[in-house]
């Protein structure tokens, strides 16, 4: 009989900081003890505290125990599980010592950084283990699915998705229920359901998370979609960098036409669906819908034109309902608890909750689902802990290359798609990435702006030399050789590309460029009149110099300078030769005394 | 799979399985596991309490762990109940037997085997 639950995090992020090697050495310690009767390891997917990986939660208490070593192991084993004293030292926690006096043991959910969230699309994340298609259904997998078939009409299917308000989370925040609406309203003797699992916005890390944490309920809600639009069909096209969630993908779906769950007359009602999983070369134009559907059919993965759209001519020329994983991840539950469960949840016009992978300059590094309209503040301070080293805030990007920034002055905001949009950002797929105040922003619009030249296809002319000569403008600027008539031109050029180019790719790429320009445009000001980086971020407009009265005369500096750019003789003031001087700072970070300073 | 009812059947097998990990638990019953509690028998004792809860079908109502050294190494196994509202009862010196009692007259019918708990030894 289990009397206790070792869940230890098999996600990605923890994978690689070695929780593979972790269950190997609980098994072994499990055995030594002669527990493994009453102890069950779970590999689970992601719990969202990447920071701490590898993450181990014990349960039925729920002590949570992060940054977990293989030395740490046998404790764990000997202490917790064989006499049920907790390890302290290994135990996360955020919260206050008051409060921690108070209750017995810190468990998982007495954390600031999971108190605050709601979790609908993570609900079973780190919660069951994903390769287990008995776990998913114990907790209610696949009753949305039979609820669906056995007692409602695709109509009252598609009406349920509508009255719920669920929106797209791939970025655009289309109304799910209409797209799907006007797949099943065009007849055609074959239709299709896709989901985008083409996650590439850097920083992005939650569909991953969400199918290597829970494949089956993105299976059950393409059936869903499936019978609702009138569709035999389905292709999930993933990213071949994604290796974890390709296997447990296959896995789900082999398990669940293993149960008939997929296949031919699916709960005796005569819906027939499958599935198939495509994988992607990782190019970040894929992820519109378009070109993903032209990269399944097997050509070069490039947009078309619409219209028409994919609800009328999609994959295979055939009526397509395409949608993000998230938006998957919310449908089954839905289905289950009604229209009402999702939409009290949320603003006026985005309802339910959204994920978050919140990363940069913050203490906890990782993936959070909160209610629509929790304000950035409560996101960053609370949930994420802060910035780290006592740095302030200056500004969040959310969205990623697509997306904007917003400035501390708006840090509470109530996040929702409109809020977003009508400051100059968006939701995008939901990457949050902090900023602090030693963030260059006129350097970050020129890093996201090189990842769209580098990812953009090439087939139309805006976005393919209009980014590029975007990018050369900014390199200009940081430079130092920027002008300001550069400026005018810089702004010129974004709302060209932004009306003209065929895709969303080129359509939101010069986002950060504009949003950067509207709020700090004292950044690029001062890159360009006084040639200087505010943040000192930008080298060539930096000069490190060593203050003559503050200097010792040491030679640390000397001798750690790689160039031989520092010169002078002991006990007595060095000097650094700007012709030779890289930037590099290490003579910053060697010198006790304070004496050099970066302008 | 072609009915609901053979969905609900893998719920019914496999949730008990999962709910350890929800934790609701209105009821939690902590077996003292230190070194004393393990030696005077403290084992047979989580084992019995784990399988009869189970039985009892009270596994989402009742949680079963382990803690430390409560302090009264003479009475061991101590078993302690916790429930909300109430005040907590201790039961001392427990056997398999005894928890099997416990687990029948107050996880499940909500009486107290005062014979059992500290107060009566």
């Amino acid at each position: 009989m289990i009397r206790s639950q070792v869940l230890i995090c098999g996600g990605t992020g923890c994978t690689s900081s070695g929780s593979k090697v972790l269950i190997k050495e609980f098994e072994d310690r499990i055995e030594e003890n002669g527990l493994s009767d009453e102890i069950k390891i779970v590999r689970t997917g992601c719990f969202g505290l990447c920071a701490l990986g590898p993450v181990v939660i014990v349960y039925p208490d729920g002590t949570f125990y992060s940054r977990v070593q293989k030395e740490d192991v046998a404790e764990i084993v000997s202490e917790h599980l064989l006499k049920g004293r907790i390890v302290d030292r290994l135990v996360y926690s955020d919260i206050d010592e008051k409060v921690k006096d108070e209750i017995q043991h810190v468990s998982l959910n007495d954390t600031n950084f999971y108190k605050s969230q709601k979790r609908v699309a993570l609900r079973n994340c780190g919660v069951i283990n994903p390769e287990s298609i008995d776990e998913y259904i114990a907790m209610d997998g696949y009753a949305a699915l039979g609820k669906a078939l056995t007692e409602m009409t695709p109509d009252e299917v598609i009406q349920t998705i509508k009255d719920s308000g669920l929106r797209g989370r791939g970025g655009g925040g289309f109304p799910t229920g209409l797209k799907w609406s006007f797949t099943a309203k065009n007849e055609a003797d074959q239709k299709y359901v896709v989901c985008n699992a083409d996650e590439g916005d850097p920083g992005a890390f939650m569909d991953r998370s969400v199918l290597e944490g829970d494949p089956h309920c993105i299976v059950e809600a393409m059936a869903i979609c499936g019978y609702a639009t009138g569709a035999s069909e389905g292709y999930i096209y993933v990213r071949a960098e994604y290796p974890i969630a390709v296997a447990r993908l296959q896995k789900a779906i082999e398990d669940a036409r293993a149960y008939g769950l997929l296949g031919k007359n699916i709960f005796d009602s005569g819906f027939d669906f499958d599935l198939f999983v495509r994988l992607g070369a990782g190019a970040f134009v894929c992820g519109e819908e378009t070109a993903l559907m032209t990269s399944i059919e097997g050509n070069r993965g490039e947009p078309r034109p619409r219209p028409p759209y994919p609800a009328v001519k999609g994959l295979f020329g055939k009526p397509t309902t395409e949608n993000n994983v998230e938006t998957f991840a919310n449908v089954p539950q839905i289905i289950l608890h009604g229209a009402e469960f999702f939409n009290s949840m949320g603003t006026e016009k985005s309802k339910g909750t959204k994920v978050f992978a919140l990363g940069g300059k913050i203490h906890n590094t990782g993936l959070v689902e909160v209610p629509m309209g929790t304000t950035l503040r409560e996101i960053v301070e609370n949930i994420g802990g802060g910035i780290p080293n006592g740095k302030k805030f200056k500004a969040a990007q959310t969205g990623g290359p697509s997306g904007g920034c917003i400035p501390a002055s708006m840090l509470d905001i109530e996040i929702d798609y409109d809020n977003l949009v009508s400051q100059g950002a968006m939701m995008g797929s939901g990457g949050l990435i902090v900023m602090d105040e030693d963030t260059c922003m006129v350097d970050i619009a020129k890093f996201f702006l090189e990842f769209t030249v580098d990812e953009s296809c090439g087939k139309c002319t805006p976005c393919r030399v209009g980014t590029k000569r975007l990018y050369e403008i900014l390199e200009k600027i940081t430079s130092g050789n920027g002008t300001l008539e550069d400026l005018d031109m810089m702004e010129k050029l974004c709302h060209y590309i932004k009306d003209n180019s065929l895709c969303g790719l080129g359509q939101t790429a010069p986002n950060p460029v504009l949003s950067t320009y509207k709020r700090f445009r004292e950044e690029y000001v001062a890159h360009v009149v006084d040639k200087k980086c505010p943040a000192g971020v930008c080298k060539k407009l930096l000069t490190i110099s060593i203050e003559a009265d503050k200097c010792k005369g040491c030679t640390a500096c000397a001798r750690v300078c790689p160039v031989g750019a520092i010169s002078g003789t002991v006990r007595n003031p060095h000097s650094i030769d700007p012709a030779k001087c890289i930037k590099c700072g290490a003579c910053m970070e060697k010198c006790k005394f304070g004496a050099i300073v970066k302008k | 799979m072609k009915s609901l009812a053979e969905l609900a059947a893998i719920k019914e097998k496999m949730q008990s399985k999962v709910v350890l990990r929800e934790g609701s638990g209105e009821i939690r019953v902590v077996v003292g596991m230190a070194t004393c509690g393990i030696a005077a028998g403290a084992r047979p004792v989580l084992s019995a309490f784990v399988e009869e809860v189970s039985n009892a079908g009270l596994a989402d109502k009742v949680m079963v762990t382990q803690t430390g050294c409560i302090g009264v190494c003479q009475y061991e196994p101590v078993v302690e109940v916790f429930e909300a509202g109430k005040e907590k009862v201790t039961y001392v010196k427990m056997t398999a037997e005894k928890a099997k009692e416990v687990v029948e007259k107050h996880l499940k019918g909500g009486s107290v085997v005062e014979e059992y708990t500290i107060t009566n030894v």
